[in-house]
């Protein structure tokens, strides 16, 4: 078999990761392997298996409506994309930004979705719970116009395109 | 100062030691993979101010950048850090204590990776250690936390308790008897991965295994520690019998002989030979087929791999002059031990 990574060598490491009983296989060569941390096998303690989560949140993510994936986080500028790309949370805002649909992914890895533990002191000194604000619903809202009205002008359906135009102004005045 | 691996600890046999690791987060900073190099000094010398300013641990700060490559992976092969902590080195730091049992990575996946180490089986004292110097932090930092998944982390996997407790054992029987795998998938199903300490997948060298909880989000420490250390105890059970059995047989009995035999006047060893006749011996002492202290074979395991030996030695050594030198030290090491004991 040859090594899913490059298609060029044989495949020498063969990655069987169990997660609540779901399993999900890989088959690399030992450069490729090497290079994705595989070869050092104690490296349990922060072991990064980027795109192996890119490709579970992916999979497991909610359904989103297209327009969706154009929000950022408010702090770091990460897109939705941008973390199923990398596999990796930008910072612990994104947490809260994403969070609906970051949650059937954590229901796959972890099985529970509610912490239960120690908890930090500064609970309590931020709000744990991001609801959208008035202003970013609008901003959403506006977003989705935008999108709306390229698609009209693409089908060359001037009139409803105007008619957005007009809508966006409205909202941006 | 006497380091924590030189020591003996609770089903000390067949358990070599204890890790439990702590992986935080500052709240007003993006995850160290969204960082610059200057952004990711800064929080390391924050978080260095609020560990030093506590005086009841004696924590001395290594900036990563200052090693060279092979100081940095001797780091990772005494498992201070991650062997991802060992490259792309500049703006991280690490805080270890004298006898380095705390270590402390800055800026590895997550801000704060703490990390406690502990000689046997020892998952209550080691999370112990690590909760104070965890509490310590979060009243002098500002965690990134969240009441309903728990502490955040760069990688979902970690979220919640965000807390990894294993547990390295040495499994020459039940590796012998090929009853690893099976091993692997049962403990999966409770939660739990096991895998190889040194070396690559499931051929781990020396036989020695580490074993760690995988799920965080949705179970405490305690109920997670209490998890871990009941199957390591049913697991140690399994390796003695398996031993045991074992050793009825003579030829087994005689291989132990000659693995101590080799080691004992070898003038070249391979890290892997080494691994593999020191995980023999290391069975012959557990089971006292011969008086040899598992303190000093304990150590071995950790002075002898390739990296280590070539920073103690403050150069870089070509493969066939470190495989002099590990043969050297065995030995020398295995007939002091001799001289002690008959």
């Amino acid at each position: 078999m040859l090594c899913q990574n490059c298609g060029k060598r044989e495949a020498t490491t063969h990655i069987k990761r169990v997660v609540n009983g779901e399993t999900s296989e890989r088959h690399l060569c030992a450069e490729c392997a090497a290079s994705q941390g595989y070869a050092d096998v104690f490296s349990g303690f922060g072991f990064s298996f980027g795109d192996l989560l890119g490709g579970f949140l992916n999979e497991t993510a909610a359904p989103q409506n297209q327009l969706g994936t154009g929000n950022r986080c408010r702090k770091c500028g990460s897109s939705w994309n941008d973390i199923v790309r990398a596999g990796k949370v930008g910072c612990a805002d994104c947490y809260r930004t994403f969070y609906d649909r970051l949650l059937p992914t954590l229901q796959r890895i972890h099985g529970r979705i509610r912490h239960t533990g120690k908890v930090a002191g500064s609970v309590g000194t931020y709000a744990p719970v991001q609801e959208k604000t008035e202003e970013e619903l609008r901003e959403e809202k506006i977003e989705q116009l935008k999108a709306k009205m390229n698609d009209a002008v693409a089908e060359q359906d001037f009139e409803q395109a105007a008619k957005l135009r007009d809508e966006i102004r409205e909202l941006e005045a | 100062m006497k380091k924590w691996y030189i020591e003996k600890g609770d089903q000390g046999d067949v358990v070599l030691s204890t890790r439990v690791r702590l992986a935080r987060n500052l709240e007003a900073y993006p995850f160290p993979n969204r960082l610059d190099v200057q952004s990711k000094k800064k929080i390391c010398a924050e978080i260095s101010d609020a560990v030093l300013s506590d005086g009841s641990n004696t924590f001395h700060r290594i900036d990563m950048a200052s090693l060279t490559p092979s100081q940095a992976v001797s780091l990772a092969e005494r498992h201070l850090i991650s062997p991802e902590f060992t490259t792309d080195r500049e703006g991280r730091a690490l805080l270890l204590t004298d006898d380095e049992s705390v270590s402390i990575m800055l800026c590895e996946e997550d801000h704060i990776r703490l990390q406690v180490m502990q000689a046997g089986l020892a998952l209550e004292q080691a999370y112990d250690i690590a909760d104070k110097i965890d509490t310590m932090l979060d009243k002098r930092l500002q965690y990134a936390f969240d009441e309903r998944i728990g502490y955040l982390t760069q990688c979902p996997t970690n979220l919640g308790t965000a807390m990894r407790a294993s547990v390295m054992l040495h499994l020459p029987a039940l590796d012998a008897t090929g009853r690893i795998s099976s091993l692997a998938a049962t403990v999966s199903k409770l939660g739990l991965v096991i895998r190889g300490a040194y070396g690559e997948g499931s051929s781990a060298r020396g036989s020695i295994y580490q074993i760690s909880n995988q799920i965080t989000l949705g179970i405490t420490e305690q109920a997670a520690i209490d998890n871990l250390r009941a199957i390591t105890l049913q697991i140690v059970s399994q390796e003695r019998a398996a031993e045991e059995q074992l050793l009825q047989n003579e030829s087994e009995i005689d291989k132990i002989w000659r693995a101590r035999g080799v080691l004992s006047s070898a003038r070249l060893l391979s890290a892997d030979e080494f691994m593999e006749l020191i995980s023999l011996v290391r069975m012959g002492a557990a089971r006292q087929i011969f008086p040899l202290s598992m303190e000093k074979i304990n150590e071995l395991i950790v002075r002898m791999q390739p990296a280590t030996i070539n920073a103690a030695s403050g150069q870089n050594l070509s493969p066939a002059k470190r495989d002099a030198v590990r043969a050297e030290a065995v030995r020398t090491a295995l007939l002091t031990q001799g001289d002690e004991e008959v």
